[in-house]
């Protein structure tokens, strides 16, 4: 019955078209069983239209993809059997409380009643909502939300995981303590696909990383190859005056090559191979006149990984601290 | 409020990790769960969003309330002579007005249901496809029950006694419910046809609103024009409000049953494979 390929995920020229717009052109992807794989990309790139066509929600256009040894399309009950679903959308019901929509999806799954209820206890204590388990999930924050989630994913544990923008609005805390679940997943066996606009996410996370833009695969490799591609880190600068900004990006360019105007009208960044020319860079600005906030080296953004890899910034990349976008989806749906 | 500042702190406690590697290690998946199960699971979902917010079936009964009293009141005298007879004629029609009324709730709720991701979850779920469907016109049965059952409340209340007792007044409510149930299906494709919960609303009641007065719910219809009346004849809710007229008053006309249980059974056999279908294609 099950293939016993090594592969969880095995997709082959996937494609989903809404209307005109092509949300999927044409995805390869090849996911070893027991990692983590990220999917790397700007919102509209195909991300979520990729995780829905894999977790059987629609059906492909084209190409074909096989879930745990099992077709997708004409076995993607056999699917549904293995996986769960985390969704961009929060996929709980709101207008129940955190242990009803527990105990829901453990009856769905088939568990007894009694079983259920405490599958849900068991849940909500160990992801720290056993205080708010009797309130509706709309009072929630959006860290509760998340948490509440993933343990709706984990009633059973799936064999494999999809989780679409599981940090996307998320503080810092709320974050890392995703990521530790997503680590304790994977350390207990499970596959997980992880969608993501952070390249420090998927830095943290996978194994591999695939990373998309228009619906197709631009680039993959490990995240140090992707890394590696872009340089080892970029200097980014913040200027107490957003009017000196073009003269700032003269300088940064002489200094150290292509630099990237970022959303915000006082930062700009420009790709740094090493820090003692990002140092002189920085020097090279205050003699030059250009008044400085605060800088930093670090890591390339998803913007940076784009710019080197396409030669142009990725399309509406939303600026890191935006709140949550939950239009992707609906805006690839409206499409159709 | 203080819901609202409590959630804020309680987002200071955390997972325990460990506690979370545990509960990931500790389950086996049980086999899946049955059709029924899964249905009926969705149909105390459905229960539960009652109970949460009860305000709800006040939407479903206090118009047919108000249309109970206004017809009997206002227009009994000079429809039918006298309230008290009128209000034995009407009374079964607005039982099935209010329940006909409720159904199209049923595409708004389902209408309103796909704009949340939970949807997405049950789509992913390895369960019989038709289970959110079924479970959630299961719950809104019950629904349909309380709006009927208000009605002949306020009916034995303003005194109307129908003449089979209290078994022919559940008679006629479980036909009613039954046909309710048959026409919901058609809602709940309108519901996954529009783009908004109103829209669904607008449509929903610009069908059933003339389909009900069309009928022989508020008038006898020998008084009315040659082609009208016999519109009225073949439409279905008079068939539907004779057949519990006759029930509950003692002399139903088992025809009337049979057109009734078909016509609920045809609705279903088409649009519940559709709106399956539509539900599956997201």
């Amino acid at each position: 019955m099950t293939a016993h390929s090594s592969l969880a995920i095995e997709a082959t020229g996937l494609v989903k078209s809404f209307g005109d717009t092509r949300a999927v052109d044409g995805v390869d992807l090849a996911v070893r069983r027991g990692s983590v794989y990220g999917v790397l990309g700007p919102n509209g790139a195909g991300k979520t239209t990729t995780i829905r066509m894999l977790a059987t929600l629609i059906r492909p256009d084209a190409g074909s993809a096989r879930v745990l040894g099992h077709d997708i399309v004409t076995d993607a009950d056999a699917v549904r059997g293995l996986v769960s679903l985390t969704g961009q959308l929060a996929s709980v019901d709101e207008d129940l409380t955190g242990r009803e929509n527990l105990i829901l999806i453990g009856r769905l799954l088939g568990l007894r009643r009694a079983a259920a209820k405490g599958r849900a206890a068991e849940l909500l204590e160990a992801f720290g909502l056993t205080e708010a388990a009797g309130r509706l999930v709309k009072h929630y924050s959006g860290g509760m939300r998340r948490r509440l989630d993933i343990s709706a994913s984990i009633v059973v544990t799936p064999e494999l995981m999809f989780l679409d923008e599981p940090t996307t609005g998320l503080d810092p805390r709320s974050r890392n303590q995703v990521w530790e679940i997503i680590r304790a997943l994977v350390a207990e066996g499970t596959t997980i696909l992880l969608c993501t606009q952070y390249l420090e996410e998927a830095d943290q996370l996978a194994e591999g990383i695939a990373v998309i833009d228009h619906g197709r695969v631009i680039a993959e490799g490990t995240p140090s190859q992707l890394k590696a591609s872009v340089g080892p880190g970029a200097l980014h600068v913040r200027l107490l005056d957003p009017e000196q900004r073009p003269r700032a990006a003269e300088l940064l360019a002489s200094a150290l090559g292509a630099v990237t105007l970022e959303p915000d009208p006082a930062a700009l960044s420009a790709a740094c191979p090493d820090p003692d020319r990002g140092a002189v860079a920085v020097a090279e600005l205050s003699r030059g006149g250009v008044r400085i906030a605060d800088f930093s080296l670090g890591q390339p953004s998803l913007d940076e990984v784009f710019l080197a890899l396409t030669g142009r910034p990725a399309d509406e990349l939303p600026a890191d601290d935006v709140l949550p976008n939950q239009s992707s989806r609906t805006e690839e749906e409206q499409a159709s | 409020m203080t819901a609202d500042q409590s959630a804020q702190a309680s987002t200071t406690s955390v997972a325990d990790v460990a506690a979370v590697r545990k509960a990931i290690s500790s389950t086996s998946r049980p086999p899946r769960a049955s059709a029924l199960s899964s249905a009926l699971t969705f149909g105390w979902r459905g229960m539960l969003k009652v109970k949460h917010v009860p305000e709800q079936l006040l939407d479903v009964t206090i118009t047919p309330v108000m249309f109970v009293l206004m017809f009997t009141y206002l227009f009994g005298g000079a429809i039918a002579g006298s309230t008290g007879e009128y209000l034995d004629y009407i009374l079964p029609g607005i039982l099935v007005m209010s329940v006909l009324f409720t159904t199209v709730y049923s595409g708004v709720a389902l209408n309103t249901d796909l704009t949340k991701g939970v949807v997405d979850r049950f789509r992913s779920l390895p369960i019989w496809r038709p289970s959110p469907l079924v479970g959630s016109l299961l719950g809104d049965s019950v629904r349909y029950l309380v709006a009927g059952t208000v009605i002949i409340v306020l009916g034995v209340i303003l005194g109307d006694r129908p003449g089979a007792g209290v078994v022919g007044v559940l008679a006629a409510l479980g036909l009613v419910v039954l046909f309710a149930f048959g026409l919901s299906w058609v809602f709940s494709t309108l519901g996954l046809l529009l783009r908004s919960p109103s829209a669904v609303m607008n449509a929903g009641f610009m069908a059933i609103f003339p389909l009900t007065f069309l009928s022989n719910v508020f008038v006898d219809p020998t008084t009315l024009p040659g082609p009208l009346e016999a519109f009225v004849d073949v439409n279905p809710i008079s068939i539907l409000a004779n057949a519990s007229r006759g029930l509950m008053e003692g002399n139903a006309d088992g025809a009337d049953i049979a057109i009734v249980l078909a016509v609920a059974a045809v609705l279903t056999a088409v649009f519940a494979p559709l709106t399956t279908r539509l539900y599956r294609r997201g």
